[in-house]
Parts: C-alpha cells; structure tokens; sequence
C-alpha cells in the first residue's frame, strides 16, 4: 500500500511529498499495485525461465561449474604442481599417461595430475570472469548512466554531455576487443590481473552503449514525464525511476560477457599475455601450453578446452534464455 | 544522399582525432622510450638526453602531438623493432595475405549462414533449426585458436586433405603482379597456384569464418522469424502473391536489412581474428607478424596495427550506414 500522506502536508519536506504523489501515480499505472512494476517484469522472467530447457540446461552447468569452482580445494585429490608422477611422463619421447584409477584424467607434460589441475583451474577461471565482467560492468555503466542521465535530464547542455561521452564509447569500440587487451597487457605485463583487467576494459564500451540506450528509451516513457511534471528532481528521477527499469538489458549482456571474458582470457593466454605462474592454473593457460603436444598427447589441450567450452555454452544459454524472457515481445 | 555522405564523413573527424589522441598518450606511457632502444646499454645518462632532445622528446606534449599527428597523416607508423623497415612498408606486404583469408572467411560465413539461418527459421523446431541453432552456439563459445589447431591436426596432419601452413606450397613458381596469390594465378592462367592457394584458404578459412559464421546464422533466424510474423507478409500472403515472392521480396528484402550491419562489423574483426588464425597456420599475413609483434613487444607495430584496424571499423560503419540508407529509406530522413 502506498505510504498515506500525513495528516498536516505542510509538516512533510516538499520532496518526500513529491515522492510520495509519484509512487501513488506509479501504483495506479501499474497493472499490480503494491508489488511495483519491475518486481513484476522480474518475477514473470524467473517463472518463464523456469519452463525453458535452455534455461535450466544454462544454470544446472553455471551451478556446477560455481560449486568446483568455489569448493576446488575439497575435490581436487592432489595439489596442483606437485609432480609426484614426475617419472613417467617423457614428452620428448611422446610418452604419456593417460587416465587411470589414481590420476582420473591422466598426467600432464610434467607428470602433474590433470584432474585436479582441472578442478583447482576452474576457480581461476570463475575468478578471470567474474573480475573482468565486474570491470566492464562499473565502469561501462557508470560512463552510460552518466551519458543516457544527461541526454534525458539534462536539456541541450546534457545532450552535448552526452555526445562527447558516446564519441569516446566509440572509439573504444573501434578498437578490437583482442588488441585493446594487449595493449593494456604490454603495459602492465604478463599475469592474472592484466587478463582480467584487459578483457575487462575491452567490454566497458558495450556495457555503456547498452546501458545509454536503455535509459534514453525508457527516458520517454510517460512515467518520467509525469515525475518531471510533478518536481521530482533529476537525479532523483535518473537514479530511482529510469535507471533501475534500464537494467534488464545489462543484465543479460553480464551473463553472455561471463562467457566471452572467459574465451578472450584464453586467446589472451594463447598470445602470452597470461598468468605465468604454474602454481594457480587457468584453463587458458593449460590450453595454450598443451597445444606444444597436439599431435602426440590431446587430451592435455581438450579437457581444459571442454572446460572453457561448456562453461562458456552455460553462460551463453542462461543469457540468451534471460534475455528471451525478459523480451517484452515474447511475454504473455 | 550525398549530403548524408557527407555530413557522416564529417562525423568521423571528432572520432578518429580522439583516436590518434589515445595512441599517442599510450605511446608515451610506453615502458622504455627510444633512448634505451637506439642506444647501447652502456650508454651514459647525458647520451640519452642528449637523443632525447634531438629526437624532439623534450619538446612540449602539444608540439609532440602536432609531429606525432603529421607522421600518421603522411603514412608514417613507426619502424618495426623486429625487421628494422617501416611499419607501412610490412603490413602493406602482408595485406594481401590477409586481405584473401578474409575475403575466404567471409564468403564462407555469407554462403553458408545465410541459407542456414532462413531455413532454421522457415523449419522452426525441427531438427535442422535445433542443429543451426546449437551450431552457432558452440561456434561462438569455442576459442578460435583451439578451432584452429583442431583443424590442423584433423585435416592436415591426420588425414592429409589440406595442407598445414603457408599460402603456397614450397617449391611453387608462380608470376607475382599484385601479391594477391589467387588474383595472379587467374590473371597469369597459372591453374597449378590457384588450386594451390585455395587449399591452402580452407582450413584458416573455415578457422576464421566460425564466429561470423555463427553470428550471421542466428541474425538472419531471428530476423526472418520476427518479419514473417509481420502484418504485411500475412496480407501478402492473404491477397494470394507466389510464395516465391513473399518469401523474397517481403520477407528476404527486410529480414536482410539487420544481416547487413552484422556483416559490415563482422568484416572489421576478421582481421583481429587473424591474428590468432594466422598464426596457427603460419600463414603469412598480418596477423602472423602481429601475433610476433605481441610476443616480441613491438610497440610501433602494434599500435599500428591498432590504428589500421580502428581506422578500418571506422569506414566500414560508414559503409554500412550508406548500405543502409540505400537500402531503408527511413534511415536517410533522420
């Protein structure tokens, strides 16, 4: 129910009786008073989610990679450099060992154990992902919101605001996403956080794109016109009313980016941009190492390419299923 | 329609200034300027200062600019750290390489993601859309360089259908007019180095067309479903046109507007994508030298090559918006 009105208004801030006046405007344009309108969108997404194989195929692969990932110290059966088995693999002389009962998915080029590099890979993997989409994401939508804030709210100065902004969002984008990371990559050198950071920055300007355009469409919904009219002051409005209906699409491009940061992470590997050191494994890495011994031993670059390709298939499915959902077209 | 060229091309002046403005401040950021670069290690504190002057790094960063900005204008990238000859010179040797695997790539991903698209979407829900649909998705989530040395060891090494590396076959003589390998071979009638050098397109080919490939399948699925539920392909349908014409002159025409963005932007990332597919194969082009240049810190080639490539996108967006006003006549009324 809508917060009654007190009984003096003259007693009440000025604001917080706008505020009120708009929430009771809100309440009866929406279909369903008291739970809001984008509780609404959100619940209605989650129950068609519920019904979509691709949906759930996504998230039962997302949860299970997230459980490896964050329990890999209790499943991994040994450490990840200890090369007990150090004796018999010679990858000079094309032998290797394959799976069997003590070494699940057999040893890698140094005798280390595959499955537990595997497990104990799948953190630093979750942890590339999540940073760099976390990057991209802060940063995008602070830079968007500002832009998508000024055009709506801020007249013909927020507009030019808005324009010098979208001209450096572009010339962002014209860089390659790949060459951008390697510039930031050859400037701070080779590890984890260049990658994340890299791949991360690389996707700032689609983040803010997408988080502009929402909110300049939702700008001229009459919701805001009708906050406008009624005083509600522009932050007020860009924060509270435009924004948190613009969110739908980041959200989505978030799943999808927690995919590609993990592809972009590997080819960042593969050109040597990657994490050196042996002790913390990423998929990338052991791919691009494992390609030396293609011909002789395959399995040392599938599994972790399996990794980093089924994983990705889990975002990309959860995404898109999310962003189906979420599609007004779709819905009803 | 010249005045809409016009006032676009006018656009790219802010963008491309701004463009040269970040290379620049990422050069000077750059670890180790040229004084350690041209100098012997040993050389004393006043010889570094001393080339610094001369070479106008004492300069204030305006003036700098203004020199930095005339070089790029007249063609001047830099020289290459790794061969000692100008950055130009080296890429413009290598684009027909590129230029040709692209071209490959792009042909690949149009011919078979157009039809692939149309018919998911004509047979929704049947095993064809499922198999295009899942296709496309493992396309997109597989690293193309692990695509790539699959490729390699299947079909090269394995089976020995397709050659593994380079653009010709060594011991190949063949007449070089353009340095484009299939050009010359047509113009020359030298039968022998075309079939050659298309052998050596098709594996780095298909490498290169997987994200494309997959992009335009789900774009041209999604964009056919959404105008065959459009009011007017019903009424076409309704007042009795053929279904041929439907098909291609409602449904195709408008579905393919979307499709053409998508292959315009697609076009600028083949040659980024080289970079990782190039190198796989050896193949000599752009990408392999930049894929060098990464591993060798080759600073002026690489923000060369960033600033072909940015330049690059660039124009094509702007292609892609003259197609696009071509073919919607909305977008030239704005």
């Amino acid at each position: 129910m809508p917060t009654t009105p007190s009984t003096n208004p003259s007693q009440v801030p000025l604001h917080q009786r706008r505020a009120a006046k708009v929430d009771r405007l809100a309440e009866l344009m929406g279909e369903r008073g008291d739970e809001g309108h984008g509780a609404g969108v959100w619940r209605e997404a989650l129950q068609r989610m519920r019904r979509s194989p691709m949906a759930i195929t996504g998230a039962a692969i997302v949860a299970l990679f997230v459980v490896v990932a964050l329990l890999s110290e209790f499943i991994a059966p040994y450490g990840a450099t200890s090369q007990t088995w150090g004796g018999e693999v010679f990858p000079n002389r094309n032998e290797f060992v394959g799976p069997r009962a003590e070494n699940w998915l057999g040893l890698d080029h140094l005798g280390r154990d595959m499955f537990s590099r595997m497990v104990i890979g799948a953190r630093q993997t979750l942890l590339v992902g999540v940073v760099a989409t976390l990057v991209g994401f802060l940063f995008g939508a602070l830079l968007g919101g500002a832009a998508g804030a000024c055009s709506v709210l801020g007249g013909r100065w927020g507009r030019q605001v808005d324009n010098v902004v979208m001209r450096v969002i572009d010339m962002m984008l014209a860089m390659p996403t790949l060459l951008l990371a390697v510039t930031v990559a050859a400037l701070v050198g080779p590890s984890l956080t260049t990658v994340m950071v890299a791949v991360g920055v690389a996707q700032i300007p689609i983040f803010a794109r997408l988080l502009r355009g929402a909110m300049i469409s939702q700008g001229s919904r009459e919701y805001v016109l009708a906050a406008e009219a009624l005083g509600v002051r522009r932050h007020r409005i860009a924060l509270t009313h435009i924004l948190p209906n613009s969110m739908g699409p980041v959200i989505v491009q978030s799943t999808l980016t927690l995919a590609t940061a993990i592809i972009d992470a590997a080819a960042l590997s593969y050109l040597g941009l990657g994490n050196p050191d042996a002790s913390s494994p990423e998929w990338g890495t052991m791919l691009s190492e494992a390609q030396r011994f293609l011909s002789s031993a395959p399995s040392l670059a599938v599994y972790p390419a399996l990794g980093i390709i089924i994983t990705a298939l889990g975002f990309t499915l959860l995404g898109e299923a999310l962003r189906e959902a979420l599609d007004p077209k779709l819905r009803k | 329609m010249l005045r809409f060229i016009v006032r676009r091309l006018l656009q790219l002046i802010p963008t491309l200034g701004g463009l040269s403005i970040l290379l620049f401040v990422w050069l000077q950021r750059l670890p180790g300027g040229p004084e350690y670069a041209l100098l012997p290690d040993d050389a004393t504190a006043e010889q570094r200062a001393a080339l610094r002057r001369s070479l106008g790094l004492e300069e204030p960063v305006a003036v700098q600019y203004l020199a930095f900005l005339r070089r790029i204008t007249q063609g001047d990238l830099g020289t290459s750290i790794q061969t000692g000859r100008p950055v130009l010179e080296e890429f413009l040797l290598r684009f027909p390489a590129t230029f040709e695997l692209a071209v490959t790539a792009m042909l690949i991903a149009v011919t078979a993601g157009l039809p692939l698209g149309y018919l998911a979407a004509r047979r929704r829900g049947t095993v064809l859309d499922f198999a295009a649909v899942g296709g496309s998705l493992l396309g997109i989530c597989t690293p193309v360089f692990f695509l790539a040395f699959i490729l390699k060891v299947i079909f090269a090494e394995r089976l020995g259908v397709f050659p593994s590396a380079f653009r010709l076959s060594p011991g190949l003589s063949r007449t070089d007019i353009t340095g484009f390998v299939v050009l010359d071979g047509l113009m020359t009638r030298e039968w022998d180095v075309v079939t050659d050098a298309l052998a050596h397109l098709v594996l780095p080919g298909l490498a290169l067309a997987s994200i494309p490939l997959a992009v335009i399948t789900r774009m041209t699925r999604a964009s056919v479903l959404e105008v065959m539920g459009e009011d007017y392909v019903r009424t076409a349908n309704a007042k009795g046109l053929h279904r041929t014409t439907v098909r291609t002159r409602h449904v195709l025409r408008n579905a393919l507007l979307p499709v053409v963005t998508a292959v315009g932007l697609l076009a600028g990332s083949l040659f980024a994508g080289a970079v990782l597919t190039e190198s796989v194969f050896a193949f000599p082009g752009i990408g392999s030298f930049v894929y060098e240049a990464t591993q060798n810190r080759d600073y002026p080639v690489l923000t060369g090559f960033i600033l072909l490539i940015a330049t690059m996108y660039v124009f094509i967006n702007l292609l892609v918006d003259i197609s696009y006003s071509l073919l919607d006549p909305r977008v030239r009324a704005q």
